[in-house]
């Protein structure tokens, strides 16, 4: 399989060659023993530059770096170095490249990832910039399901929540339209509807757009939940009409196939209940898990060799 | 309209009619897009500038045509020219001779001109160019990724 990128910015840069290639090696990294993985990377050092804190994506990747080998430095919360001195991020890049064989960063500016890829010379992998892009995410999500279901093509999943704002939803979306025969339902409220510029996007996939949730539940493989937050909304009574909507409990899917999964981003506040954790249905740990393997795979792939 | 721009636009030997001897001639131009294009291209008024609003054209009806005297589009110029008036022509004067004809096209990318309607864009928070691709009458921002309509765009321009 041909890789041919030199860092991880946009799933936008990602054609459905590279996105197997993630998750063939990422599959790869689940099977290594612990000895074999940790001389992947041996003698190198990634920079973990958060110049926004985000406790979950952090411990993730430096947990990848250091499984396989590497050692971390870098900041969790770069608020308090140098950007309050007023460094501009070039400058901030500029200086890290020269200590370390890679850099993983996530910051609030959106673009900066791409701006970072720019100057360095040493891969940057993004962790996150501001609204704009998560790849790890979605490609961990991409590979929860080709675990789960064998293939990413012929997919039934249904996006459930704020998909206005949410860009989770918005990534893989995009993403699945890289793939064969997959079909989409959006099950939001008028208010946090898909945007129409990412639905005229979508010319590969099915879509079905609705505002009931019940309805749907026995035809799709996967509910991928995601919070409606709060601050979304104009008023606290438009807010408490629809934040019950979309509460998945064992009542919700008493209908779905056996083999129906459901899937969040995490962290999740009430809307998949608690009972629903010990079924077979919950794959949102498991899913949480794999980020380590696909950063893996990706640090493996961008690192791996180089000088 | 006065008979002396009529004959302008009959006159197929522009090089005779130019009331420029160095300088640009933009022709062709939707018409009523000349004084948007003026000060889009933050002329200075310096030189001397002639536009001629809204006269008949026989290829499109109605346009819009511009002189400068003393000035030569860069880079930049012609880019923001392709945004807003796609079709038109710029021509390099010397001497009074038209020396080169160019057509005005869309540009696929663009570097340093459209600004970005993302407040939270790397590029509206440090001192950094743009960088737009365009295609099916939208731009994409090279960094943010933020997506903006002709309409914005060309707003953002001025
Ligand atoms: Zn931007």
């Amino acid at each position: 399989m041909k890789w041919n990128l030199k860092d991880i910015i946009s799933i936008n840069d990602f054609s459905r060659e590279d996105i197997e290639c993630v998750l063939f090696n990422a599959k790869k990294m689940k099977s290594l023993s612990r000895e074999k993985k940790s001389k992947i990377l041996k003698n190198k050092v990634v920079a973990s530059l958060f110049f926004e804190p985000s406790t979950r994506t952090r411990l993730s990747f430096e947990t990848a770096i250091q499984n396989l080998g590497a050692r971390v430095v870098g900041f969790a919360d770069g608020g308090v170095s140098s950007q309050k001195k007023g460094e501009t991020l070039s400058d901030s890049i500029s200086t890290v490249e020269n200590y370390v064989d890679g850099i993983v960063m996530r910051h609030p500016i959106e673009g900066a990832a791409r701006r970072a890829s720019e100057v360095s010379l040493v891969p940057i992998i993004n962790g996150g910039d501001g609204a704009n892009q998560h790849p790890t995410q979605t490609l961990l999500d991409l590979f929860t399901i080709k675990e789960e279901f064998n293939s990413i093509d012929g997919i039934k999943i249904a996006l459930v929540g704020d998909l206005k704002y949410g860009r989770t939803v918005h990534s893989l979306a995009l993403a699945l339209n890289k793939f064969k025969k997959c079909k989409i339902f959006f099950v939001a409220p008028e208010q946090l509807k898909m945007p129409q510029e990412i639905m005229e996007k979508l010319t590969n996939v099915k879509v079905v757009e609705t505002e009931n949730l019940e309805e749907i539940v026995p035809k799709v493989d996967i509910i991928y939940s995601t919070r409606i937050q709060k601050e979304r909304f104009p008023d606290e009574i438009e807010y408490n009409k629809v934040k019950d909507a979309y509460v998945i409990t064992p009542n919700t899917i008493k209908d779905a196939k056996s083999s129906m999964r459901i899937m969040h981003p995490l962290p999740r506040v009430n809307e998949l209940s608690q009972e629903l954790d010990g079924t077979k249905h919950a794959l949102y740990f498991k899913q949480a898990g794999n980020g380590i393997p696909v950063r893996e795979a990706l640090l493996k792939l961008l690192l791996e060799g180089k000088k | 309209m006065s008979n002396a721009m009529k004959e302008y636009d009959k006159e197929k030997d522009v090089v005779r009619l130019n009331p420029i001897s160095n300088g640009t001639v933009i022709d062709h131009l939707p018409p009523a897009t000349g004084p948007t294009i003026i000060r889009m291209l933050k002329l200075s008024c310096k030189e001397p500038i002639m536009m001629a609003v809204n006269i008949d054209s026989k290829k499109k009806g109605k346009k819009d045509l511009i002189f400068i005297e003393g000035k030569e589009l860069n880079e930049k110029e012609v880019q923001k020219l392709g945004l807003i008036a796609q079709g038109s022509t710029w021509n390099i004067v010397k001497g009074k001779r038209v020396v080169s004809k160019n057509k005005i096209e869309m540009p696929k990318e663009t570097t340093g001109i459209i600004v970005c309607s993302n407040p939270k864009c790397i590029t509206n928070n440090e001192t950094l160019e743009t960088k737009f691709t365009i295609a099916n009458n939208m731009g994409k921002c090279h960094y943010c990724e933020r997506e903006m309509n002709m309409k914005d765009i060309i707003k953002s321009l001025e």
